[in-house]
């Protein structure tokens, strides 16, 4: 009976009802949120708030609409938008967090005041945030205003009612890029693979970057998602909204990297002094390596954290404005006022699917280091 | 056996207590309009004694918030006893279709309220032989703003039709003036667009296209939306982050010459920025709407599904009696939608709108709820947005055909 001892017993029983919980709230509804899209709820009228509408099965017409429908070019749109944007933030709040931390582990005056101040931000909602910044942004006022302090002219930047867009693509060409892309890196997979002389994987890496490259070369460029052609790109508007979302945030990564410089030994410095390292070389070779972990920890977090950004925008641009768009404001806005649940519940799918492209590998890491501490 | 009886009656008195006393109110309206709904609470208290009103407002303009909140409690059965939202689609598009709502012709017929609301009115808030709301008030949301003063220094008068407007904004360009219209966040311009379709294809072309007569791909209406991007070319290019306030802001200090905006502008022109109607502010018809109402209104209706509804009943007499609407009004900065109120307790804006309302031609505002359901209002600000991007008027129209067809319009 080793299997069910006292202590064995009394674990499970304080664990089920949180699992139980858990199950149904977390999971179970993720389930029924991806049956909903897969549905045709919502998209008659008549039926979306009825007592007891008629809901029938469409398999994946929800996607489908939501990728090549003709109506859907404002999901497209913040697709793209998310991208640039989950890029550009966590960039932005890695490089000030990062530099920040590097500044204050020189131990400057008044430390305990300055790491107070940069991490205050955080504690502020988004809402908050959002208000404030729209406040700077005014197309008349606030940052615009700024250059005449100096005796300049005021600038014109539409910070958050800009229309224009850079890096734009066709969105039909979408595929032949994703493809493009994604061979090239396997070509170079492949090379240094070969180089390291790994000839299985040289091979396969090959072989699929053959096909990819063949694929975009002679299939891609006839591919039509629409009849006609759609460009997205990255909206300057969406500027306003990094660089309130980078201030708010880059004092939390300031925090983090902070304890890991601190977590640093100090013999490691040392010894690397000892070995003629200069500050530059110590922080290349010594401490960056160090803090790698901290940067990834970092990097997920930021990363579903933009991902799933919603508050920020509202307060910002609100919520009708296409060129800072975020997806989970198209999930609310399509369910809740366009009664479109199945059509909201494919965007909210669409979602989770990108948060578990980055939470997934990171899980899967941590947990691998577990088992191997163990 | 005293006591048994002595705690009966101390329960007939609380269950009867409870009998005459609860109403929950579901509104929007706080802030600068809470005062008008307290004041029509205060008269039905003042007629119903002993009701427990329950104000259960949620903010956020133009019911952004509540409408949300609203869908979850009806959807989880518990509807609130009486619910505002916008007369005619709004309220049919989404809960009458819906099988939620109780017909109200019966309380139209007894109040004799057939006869006191506009015909054209009373069509926008029928489905299916059944009246379904009850309208408390009316805006109108085909109103041009201008600074009179500022027109005479640049020698220009209001145009009374859109190509008219789009010489006048020539004129006013040649003479420096960078955005002779101004506009405002995606709501605006959807204002914006819906009254350029009426004035070019007319107050029954608009009918037309809302009843399915009359299709979104038809030259008139792709002719509109060229129309409508020639106008846009007139306005400001900042416009998605200004709110209405601050678009309305530079008509008066004279950066824009006209701004399209409905008529609660005018008492923000009064009220907040204390300039006086006619000399501080001058107001007009949208070109080409001249003889034109085109109308929003807050309404009232009764939920299916309420353990009691006279209450509800009471509340809606109220809403909609000449002495609750003369009450409401003037304090909303609205009209009252009943032909026969008393026209002294109002504005000199009010005034003359209350008189255009007798005598227009009354239609519905789409961005505001009246001709179009929500699932319709609610997507096409995309379309408008993607139509500002390329100024591609015929794939703007097959959009919106689209998007009509979807949402079962002309069903």
């Amino acid at each position: 009976m080793k299997g069910l001892s006292k202590d064995r017993l009394w674990s499970i029983a304080v664990l089920t009802p949180s699992i139980i919980l858990i199950a149904v709230f977390v999971y179970g509804f993720i389930a029924r949120s991806v049956y909903v899209s897969m549905t045709d709820w919502g998209n008659d009228p008549a039926q979306a708030l009825a007592e007891h509408p008629i809901i029938r099965w469409v398999g994946l017409a929800n996607y489908g609409e939501l990728f090549t429908g003709f109506l859907q070019g404002r999901f497209r749109q913040e697709l793209v938008s998310t991208i640039f944007f989950t890029v550009l933030f966590i960039a932005g709040c890695l490089i000030l967090g990062l530099g920040l931390a590097l500044i204050l582990d020189r131990n400057p005056k008044g430390e305990g005041l300055w790491r107070t101040i940069f991490l205050f931000p955080m504690s502020l909602s988004f809402i908050v945030t959002g208000t404030i910044w729209r406040w700077m942004l005014q197309p008349q006022g606030g940052v615009n205003m700024a250059p005449t302090l100096v005796g300049g002219q005021p600038s014109t930047f539409g910070w958050l009612s800009s229309t224009d867009a850079v890096l734009k693509f066709d969105w039909n060409k979408l595929p032949l890029l994703t493809a493009s892309v994604v061979g090239i890196v396997l070509v170079v997979v492949a090379v240094r693979a070969a180089q390291g002389g790994d000839r299985r994987r040289t091979i396969v890496a090959a072989v699929c970057a053959a096909i990819l490259l063949l694929w975009a070369l002679f299939v891609g460029p006839n591919i039509k998602m629409l009849p006609a052609p759609e460009f997205h790109g990255f909206n300057l508007a969406l500027i306003g909204i990094i660089i309130a979302a980078v201030w708010q945030m880059s004092g939390y990564t300031m925090a983090l990297y902070l304890a890991g410089l601190r977590g640093i030994p100090e013999e490691l410095r040392e010894a690397a002094k000892v070995d003629g390292a200069n500050d530059y070389g110590m922080y290349r070779h010594v401490i960056f390596p160090l803090l790698s972990p901290i940067t990834l920890s970092a990097m997920i977090i930021l990363g579903h954290i933009s991902l799933k950004i919603f508050d920020l925008v509202y307060a910002m641009a609100g919520p009708d404005n296409i060129n800072t768009s975020v997806p989970a404001l198209n999930m609310y806005l399509t369910s809740f006022r366009q009664n479109q649940f199945s059509l909201g519940a494919a965007i909210g799918t669409v979602l989770l699917i990108l948060v578990a492209f980055i939470i997934v590998p990171y899980l899967a890491s941590q947990f691998r280091t577990e088992e191997g501490h163990a | 056996m005293k006591k048994a009886l002595m705690i009966a009656t101390a329960l007939a008195v609380t269950s009867s207590a409870l009998a005459a006393g609860k109403l929950e109110i579901f509104s929007w309206w706080s802030g600068d309009e809470a005062p008008a709904l307290n004041a029509l609470v205060k008269l039905y208290q003042s007629k119903y004694p002993g009701v427990n009103v329950d104000n259960a407002t949620v903010s956020g303009g133009a019911g952004t918030n509540a409408k949300a909140v609203l869908k979850t409690r009806m959807l989880g059965g518990t509807p609130p006893d009486s619910f505002q939202a916008h007369a005619g689609q709004e309220l049919i598009g989404t809960w009458v279709v819906a099988n939620r709502m109780q017909d109200l012709t019966p309380l139209f017929k007894s109040e004799g309220w057939s006869k006191v609301f506009p015909a054209d009115l009373i069509k926008l808030i029928t489905y299916k032989g059944g009246i379904w709301s009850v309208p408390v008030n009316v805006h109108r949301s085909n109103v041009f703003w201008y600074n009179p003063a500022k027109l005479k220094a640049w020698g220009v008068t209001v145009p009374k039709t859109w190509p008219e407007f789009l010489t006048t904004c020539s004129t006013l360009k040649a003479k420096g003036v960078a955005a002779p219209l101004v506009v405002g966040e995606n709501w605006t311009q959807q204002q914006l667009w819906e009254n350029v379709v009426i004035g070019t294809i007319g107050a029954q072309g608009w009918q037309d296209l809302w009843s399915g007569k009359l299709k979104f791909t038809d030259p008139r209406v792709v002719g509109a939306f060229t129309t409508f991007g020639k106008v846009m070319d007139c306005a400001n290019k900042d416009a998605s982050g200004l709110s209405w306030q601050q678009a309305t802001d530079r008509v008066i200090d004279g950066t824009s010459a006209f701004n399209l905006m409905g008529d609660w502008a005018a008492g923000y022109f009064t009220t907040t920025k204390k300039l006086a109607p006619g000399t501080g502010f001058g107001w007009a018809a949208a070109p080409g709407t001249t003889k034109v109402f085109v109308m929003l209104a807050d309404s009232f209706g009764l939920p299916k599904g309420l353990k009691d509804p006279t209450e509800t009943m009471n509340w809606l007499k109220v809403l909609g009696s000449k002495e609750g609407q003369d009450t409401f009004n003037p304090l909303k900065g609205s009209i009252a939608a009943r032909t026969d109120s008393d026209l002294t307790k109002y504005s000199a804006y009010s005034k003359s709108a209350a008189t255009d309302w007798k005598s227009s031609k009354i239609v519905g505002s789409m961005v505001h709820g009246a001709v179009a359901p929500e699932s319709f209002t609610s997507a096409f600000g995309a379309v408008i947005d993607q139509f500002m991007a390329g100024k591609d008027s015929a794939a703007a129209a097959a959009a919106s055909q689209q998007l009509a067809l979807r949402a079962g319009i002309g069903k």
